[in-house]
């Protein structure tokens, strides 16, 4: 019990600071793959510091429980993930959190925001079903939905879900809110609608959406990291430079690619999905009979 | 930590030629690169610290430029970029061009050019940057007085139909001082009946600050 308690402490203390670090990171990266200086690499966390000293402009009041409740349910499912809970859960609380956020900018009335929570909402049709394959594709590997036993198995997870790993990074891109597939927001400043999603979201309840974004990557690292991890203690090294290499590939295709239209969205994400997770998938219950 | 480590810029083009507005552009591209100093250029009045204004204003852009002026929380700054945006420039004398900004909405910064220099631009951006620390600070200092730094005041679903009038919504400027005349009538109307000594005194107040700026007392009107 001490031992859930100390790792849910340090992922509520430690997350913020790496994905805070990750964003600076991708920034200053981009910057360089665009021949410019780039900011400085803890540009984010002033970007926070400032949100949080800046009035708050609320449109509706609802809205605040919602974004709160979309930080505390983002950190919930991260917390139930490193713990070593349950994968199932930990997908079920983030849909839960994603569904927060939505509400919170369909509460505003304000057309940018009920535009940018339609897009969400489509974007979550695409990242769902892989999402939940990704779960059960541990479970046809390994056997349990538990993390915990997950990362003591005898092989990595690679090994026998490699189709997984390759739907979840197309699906990554659209969790990052990543160039093709950034339509409901974006961490770019301009847009065609604004800002999407956040548009009526200003000064703190925009730092704790900040805040959430980065709880919420390090928590898609994690599970990436789960591919690599078995029970060699040596494989978490592997599992790290598999982050590192797969976070600035996500870094290079935001860069390289313009925005597609919804529709190109959800018919490539599906047939993504429907190849490589479906395909790993069939091919795994088929032998593994 | 300074705030003036990320300032997040909103442009918006009064009625310009678009020399000033590619000039503005030019300071984003590699050359300048205005990232560097963490600034973002932002196309949402919610998110932005400054307030980038090019060309005159004329009668049509007016109320546009005063809406974008409240929507921003505090604190916030307004730079006037380029001669047109200061004072009307070769523009002044067109019979729809009221002046350059400060007709509108307090100016903080001028740079002036025609068309502006990014040079001269990202000069004044930084001049306008220690002028939003000074501005955190009395914001930091009204927070201690009691004022709330949410701001209620543009919660919509408050609004009364009959609130809405299309022909003067966008006629007040939300400016810091007149807030707070807002926020010390909304307190003088809320408190308790005060003892009878007081009265004259509660009576008062909410008058010189009717006479003072007419335009804030008809949104006051319409929030209350």
């Amino acid at each position: 019990m001490t031992a859930i308690i100390i790792k849910v402490v340090l992922y509520i203390l430690l997350a913020p600071i790496i994905g805070g670090l990750m964003e600076g990171i991708d920034r200053v990266v981009s910057a360089r793959m665009q021949r410019r200086q780039g900011p400085p690499l803890l540009q984010p966390f002033y970007d926070v510091y400032k949100l949080l000293a800046k009035q708050t402009t609320v449109v509706n009041s609802i809205q605040v429980l919602f974004v709160i409740a979309y930080t505390i349910f983002t950190i919930f499912t991260g917390a139930l993930f490193f713990a070593g809970g349950d994968m199932l859960l930990v997908f079920f609380a983030l849909s839960m959190s994603e569904v927060m956020m939505v509400l919170a900018a369909y509460s505003t009335n304000g057309p940018y925001s009920a535009l940018g929570a339609n897009r969400e909402l489509l974007q979550m049709m695409c990242y769902e079903p892989m999402i939940l394959l990704v779960a059960i594709g541990f479970y046809e590997a390994n056997g349990s939905f538990m993390v915990n036993d997950l990362v003591q198995a005898a092989n990595p997870a690679i090994c026998k879900i490699p189709g997984m790993l390759i739907g979840f990074l197309f699906i990554l891109t659209i969790k990052f809110r990543k160039s093709p597939f950034d339509m409901s927001t974006s961490h770019h400043a301009h847009q065609e609608m604004v800002k999407g999603l956040t548009s009526d979201i200003s000064g703190t309840n925009l730092a704790f959406y900040e805040i959430a974004e980065w709880y919420d990557e390090v928590l898609m690292m994690g599970i990436v990291a789960m591919f690599f991890i078995y029970k060699n203690p040596i494989s978490i090294v592997w599992a790290l430079i598999a982050c590192v290499i797969f976070y600035l590939m996500e870094t290079l295709i935001d860069n390289v690619f313009p925005r597609v239209k919804y529709m190109a969205m959800l018919v490539s994400s599906w047939v993504v999905i429907l190849v490589t997770a479906g395909t790993n998938l069939l091919i795994l219950s088929v032998i593994g009979k | 930590m300074k705030i003036s480590k990320s300032p997040w810029v909103l442009h918006y083009d009064g009625s310009s030629c678009n020399g000033c507005d590619i000039e503005v552009l030019a300071t984003m591209t590699p050359l300048y690169d205005v990232e560097r100093f963490g600034i973002i250029n932002t196309g949402n009045p919610k998110h932005a610290d400054i307030l980038l204004l090019t060309g005159g204003i004329n009668a049509q852009t007016a109320p546009v430029v005063r809406q974008l002026y409240n929507q921003m929380p505090d604190p916030k700054v307004v730079i006037a970029c380029g001669i047109c945006s200061c004072d009307g420039g070769i523009f002044k004398e067109c019979y729809n061009i009221l002046g350059g900004s400060d007709k509108v909405v307090p100016v903080d910064v001028y740079v002036p050019g025609c068309a502006v220099r990014p040079e001269a631009l990202i000069d004044g951006v930084v001049k306008a940057l220690a002028i939003l620390e000074e501005k955190r600070v009395k914001v930091k200092e009204s927070m201690k007085q009691g004022y709330c730094t949410v701001d209620y005041s543009k919660i919509a679903v408050r609004m009364k139909a009959e609130d809405y009038d299309p022909a003067t919504q966008y006629d007040a400027v939300l400016t810091e001082e007149a807030l707070r005349e807002q926020a010390e009538a909304k307190i003088a109307q809320t408190a308790k009946p005060a003892p009878k000594p007081a009265a004259p005194a509660a009576a008062a107040n909410p008058a010189p600050a009717a006479t003072a700026t007419a335009a804030p007392k008809k949104d006051e009107g319409g929030n209350a």
